[in-house]
């Protein structure tokens, strides 16, 4: 492998992970509140969260681009903008991941029966200590697969970078752009070798998944 | 100031709940009622799970609710047990950690008993180290009131724990119920809906109807009166406090001495001297004007026609007097005419059968 490829590699995996911490954190109380409230505004939220699921990834990196730049309404809080940078990249991917991460969350809580809740509460346990306590291990399977699913397809993302990434080697280059880049160069050969690993990977990581979670004793 | 005393009043979908009363602060207290009074509800309420609108709730001189003082209490924050009808354990959680979860959550200065006794009483010490999907209904049942015992609770309550239970499963649970009643130093809300399970082990009874209670006294009281909706039941029956007197070992048989006079029941393996509650049914008691003759009947009472009230089907709630000690027989219409039993008549009360309990 080449160090550009290489380069993109490690670019696209501190992505993958940036990207799926921050859903993990963020789409945990939004997954939650999704779960359990009975406000009108669900099922909007719900739509939202879903949006990137049908809609074409270059408009949601076309909208993104404008909001990055300097001046637009995220880039305007900084000096030169977010567009063709790291953290620009992050927040893109995050909200194209978005509904990878809540959608398995929010059905692991909805499938926790309120009744364990209740017992947890008539036994001194504290709504934050339910959560740690019962929530969190009973949603394990629901976790795993939010963490792959987020993971793995923020690591096949394409479009949305396109537009926003700006394809700067070691900063903004991912697998999936190095390949298009081997491709338009004809070399057949490095974009079959990335092509053939993130094939493996994906396959792997999946099937490590649905092992887990069938696994699983208690659901 | 001792005793649980509450007023709530809430309102769900086609329910109202309006309930006011104070009951004893100690020993067992069953909450009566057909399905849909809500028995429940009240329960969730006293337990914080469902907030009334309007509420007062005071437990042995602690306020955990008061409406017009905007407190209330939520659950997590009262030293209470609660018994779910389906046991609730925690999936995640082995036997032991479902016992200790309330426990490892008690300040230690609160903490009552200890996981080695609670598991003698209850006799799941060999389940700690298994998952609840491992055990049986009526061993779910034990941990689940194990786990509420363990988590030193001021007031037990008890939502149907058997109604998901088949009989060989109930009768297992039983003596276990029993002798938690014996140890129990708190008082215990017991709802049910099953006249048999409450009179082996309640010591009063409340009687919920529409969403209010509707009458509350000491058990053998309400089993003596003949217009509440319990002497509709088929289990109808007087129950009555005796004393065992004699083991006649030929015939294998107890004596047991009541105000009144004395019943003969089948052997029972306890010491002469001990007192014992029995009930006997109405439905196992017939009327005679004069002393039978020959019957295998052992047991004839002397006793005097209190009141009477009619019930469905033909039939009447008849209640008598044996020395001070209150008896319940339901003859049909037919018999009362034929008879002519009428209200401070003499009659021979013949008991069929006696059920024995606590």
């Amino acid at each position: 492998m080449e160090a550009a490829d290489i380069s993109a590699l490690w670019v696209t995996l501190r992505l993958a992970l940036t990207t799926t911490l921050i859903l993990l954190l963020l789409g945990t109380p939004l997954a939650w509140w999704l779960a359990q409230t009975q406000s009108r505004f669900k099922t909007a939220v719900e739509a939202l969260v879903a949006l990137p699921l049908v809609l074409p990834p270059t408009v949601l990196g076309f909208y993104l681009l404008i909001a990055l730049a300097p001046g637009g309404i995220i880039g305007g809080f900084t000096t030169h903008g977010l567009a063709f940078s790291f953290t620009g990249l992050v927040i893109g991917s995050a909200l194209y991941s978005l509904p990878f991460v809540v959608q398995p969350l929010q059905n692991a809580f909805g499938s926790i029966n309120p009744l364990n809740l209740e017992a947890a509460s008539t036994l001194r346990a504290s709504p934050l200590d339910r959560f740690f306590s019962i929530v969190l291990p009973l949603s394990r399977p629901g976790f795993i697969t939010a963490a792959t699913l987020g993971f793995a397809h923020t690591v096949g993302e394409f479009g949305v970078v396109l537009m926003i990434g700006g394809n700067i080697p070691g900063e903004t280059q991912v697998l999936s752009i190095a390949i298009y880049d081997h491709v338009e160069a004809l070399e057949y050969a490095q974009a079959h070798w990335l092509s053939g690993g993130l094939l493996l990977f994906s396959f792997t990581i999946l099937f490590l998944v649905y092992r887990q979670n069938s696994r699983w004793p208690h659901s | 100031m001792s005793g649980i005393k509450f007023s709530f009043e809430l309102e769900q979908e086609g329910f109202q709940l309006n309930a006011e009363a104070e009951l004893p602060g100690m020993g067992i207290t069953a909450l009566f009622g057909a399905s849909g009074s809500g028995k429940t509800t009240l329960l969730r309420c006293i337990a914080g799970l469902e907030q009334a609108e309007k509420g007062q709730l005071t437990i042995n001189g602690e306020s955990w609710q008061d409406s017009a003082k905007g407190l209330f209490t939520p659950p997590h924050k009262r030293a209470l047990g609660y018994v779910f009808q389906e046991a609730a354990l925690f999936p995640h959680l082995r036997v032991k950690a479902n016992l200790e979860y309330g426990w490892r959550r008690t300040p230690g200065a609160e903490r009552k008993g200890n996981l080695n006794h609670i598991c003698d009483i209850l006799g799941i010490g060999e389940l700690l180290q298994r998952y609840p999907h491992q055990l049986s209904g009526g061993e779910k049942q034990r941990v689940a009131l194990g786990r509420a015992l363990l988590n030193s609770p001021q007031l037990l309550l008890m939502d149907e724990p058997m109604a998901a239970l088949d009989r060989p499963r109930k009768a297992e649970i039983m003596p276990y119920l029993e002798r938690l009643h014996a140890e129990a130093d708190i008082p215990i809300l017991y709802v049910t809906h099953d006249l048999e399970e409450l009179a082996r082990i309640a010591d009063y009874l409340a009687l919920i109807e529409k969403g209010h209670i509707l009458k509350q006294g000491p058990l053998a009281e309400m089993f003596a009166s003949i217009d509440l909706p319990i002497a509709r039941d088929e289990g109808a029956g007087a129950i009555i406090k005796t004393q065992i007197t004699q083991h006649d070992d030929e015939y294998h048989l107890t004596h047991l001495h009541f105000c009144g006079g004395e019943i003969l029941v089948s052997r029972i393996e306890r010491a002469v001297g001990e007192p014992l509650n029995i009930r006997i049914h109405a439905r196992d008691v017939s009327l005679a004007l004069q002393p039978p003759g020959e019957s295998s009947i052992l047991n004839v009472v002397q006793a005097t026609v209190m009141e009477m009230a009619d019930q469905t089907a033909g039939r009447i709630m008849v209640r008598l007097d044996a020395g001070g000690t209150p008896l319940l027989a339901r003859i049909t219409h037919k018999s009362q005419a034929r008879l002519g039993i009428e209200t401070g008549m003499s009659v021979y009360a013949q008991i069929k059968s006696v059920a024995v309990s606590i």
